[in-house]
C-alpha cells in the first residue's frame, strides 16, 4: 500500500513543482515506485520541469472521466526506473474534477505505487481542495519571506481542518548570506512562527533554473547544493535520519580572507 | 565614526526581526480569524456597556489581541484591553 503526499504552499512561486519533481526523482533513484500527479489543472507545469512535455497523450481529467484507462495516462520516465507522471489537463479548469474523484484516483494508485506525490496548485480554492482530498500526509513549502510564511500558516490551518495534521515544512530558497546579515529569517525563526516540524531546507541555488531549463531534476546534479538538500529530504521521507545541512557554520579567518579576495560566496551548507 | 554607529544600530534593527515581529502579530489575527475592523466593533460594544457604569477615557482605550506563551511552548490567544477610568458613575454602588 503506497503513501499519498500532497505538496502545497498557499502562495504561488515558492517552489512546489520543483520540490515535487525533485523529491519524486530522488525517491525513484532510491528504488521506490513513484507517481507524480500534477493537480494544477489549467496551468500545468510539472511536465516541463520534468522534461516530459512532449510525451503527453492523455491527462488527469481524461483518466478521471474515463476517456482512457488510468494506466494510459501515466507517462513513464525512461531516465528513472519506477518514476511516472500523471499530467494535468491544460484546457480545462479546477472544477473538472471533484475531491471524491481525486480520492478514488489516489486509492487506485496506492495499489501500484510506493509514493504518490501530488503537486498542489497555489491558492485555497477548489484546486487545493482537490489536491488534498486523497492525501495521507502533507508537505508545506515556504520561502523565508513574510508573504509566503503567512500563507503557509493559513495552509497549515486548512490542512488541520481537513484532518491532515502535522504537516512537514520545507524552507526553500534560503540565502545564507542574507541570513548572516540578519536580512532573512533563519530556520529557527520560521519554525518558531509556524510551529510545525521541519522536513528540510533547500538553499537558493542557480542550478535549479539551469535544471528546469533542461528539463532535468536537480537531484541528479551531484555537486548542486539544492540537489543534495532534496536527496536528504527524500531520505528522511524513507525514514532515515539525515542531519540538516549545517547552516550556521562560522567562517574561519582563512575562509573570510579567501572570500574577500575571490569575491565569491562559496559557502558550504 | 558614523559608520561605526550605523553598524551598532543595525544590530538592533535587523530586517528579519522586523519581519518576524510583524508576522507574529498578523498571524494572531489570521489564526483567530479576526480583522482590525472586527476589533473596532468589539471596542465599540465594550465602550457602550462600560459607559453605563463609569466614565472612561475613550482616547486612551487600548484593545488588542495578543498571545500568551505557556510553559509547554504552546500559545493561546488573549484579548487584552486597557481602559482608563475618568470617574465612576453613581449607579450600582452599595449605598447601604
Amino acid at each position: 500500500m503506497g503513501e499519498v503526499i500532497v505538496i502545497t504552499s498557499g502562495k504561488g512561486g515558492v517552489g512546489k513543482t520543483t520540490t515535487t519533481a525533485n523529491i519524486g526523482t530522488a525517491l525513484a533513484l532510491a528504488g521506490k515506485k513513484v507517481v507524480l500527479i500534477d493537480a494544477d489543472i489549467g496551468l500545468r507545469n510539472l511536465d516541463v520541469v520534468m522534461g516530459l512535455e512532449n510525451r503527453i497523450v492523455y491527462d488527469l481529467v481524461d483518466a478521471v472521466e474515463g476517456v482512457c484507462r488510468l494506466k494510459q495516462a501515466l507517462i513513464r520516465d525512461k531516465r528513472f526506473e519506477g518514476l511516472y507522471l500523471l499530467p494535468a489537463a491544460q484546457t480545462r479548469d479546477k472544477n473538472a474534477v471533484s475531491p471524491a474523484q481525486m480520492q478514488k484516483l489516489c486509492e487506485e494508485l496506492k495499489e501500484h505505487f510506493d509514493f504518490i506525490l501530488i503537486d498542489s496548485p497555489a491558492g485555497i480554492e477548489q484546486g487545493f481542495k482537490n489536491a488534498i482530498a486523497g492525501a495521507d500526509k502533507a508537505i508545506v513549502v515556504t520561502v523565508p519571506e513574510v508573504s509566503a510564511v503567512r500563507d503557509a500558516d493559513r495552509i497549515i490551518g486548512l490542512l488541520a481542518a481537513n484532518e491532515l495534521i502535522e504537516p512537514k515544512l520545507i524552507v526553500n530558497r534560503l540565502r545564507m548570506d542574507m541570513v548572516k546579515r540578519g536580512d532573512m529569517m533563519n530556520i529557527e525563526d520560521t519554525i518558531d512562527i509556524l510551529g510545525v516540524d521541519l522536513l528540510g531546507v533547500v538553499p537558493d541555488d542557480e542550478n535549479i533554473i539551469v535544471s528546469s531549463n533542461r528539463g532535468e531534476p536537480v537531484v541528479t546534479e551531484e555537486r548542486s547544493l539544492a540537489g543534495q538538500a532534496y536527496r536528504n529530504i527524500s531520505q528522511r521521507l524513507l525514514g532515515k535520519e539525515v542531519p540538516l545541512i549545517n547552516m550556521e557554520t562560522e567562517d574561519t579567518f582563512m575562509e573570510k580572507l579567501r572570500r574577500l579576495f575571490s569575491g565569491k560566496n562559496n559557502k558550504r551548507y | 565614526m558614523l559608520d561605526f554607529f550605523k553598524f551598532l544600530g543595525k544590530e538592533q534593527n535587523k530586517s528579519k526581526d522586523v519581519a518576524k515581529e510583524r508576522l507574529k502579530l498578523v498571524l494572531i489575527h489570521d489564526r483567530a480569524n479576526i480583522s482590525p475592523k472586527f476589533l473596532d466593533m468589539v471596542k465599540g460594544d465594550i465602550i457602550k456597556v462600560i459607559s453605563n457604569y463609569m466614565e472612561i477615557d475613550e482616547s486612551g482605550f487600548d484593545i488588542r489581541l495578543s498571545r500568551i506563551e505557556h510553559e509547554d511552548d504552546n500559545y493561546t490567544s488573549a484579548l487584552i484591553a486597557n481602559i482608563p477610568i475618568k470617574r465612576m458613575k453613581n449607579i450600582g454602588k452599595n449605598n447601604g
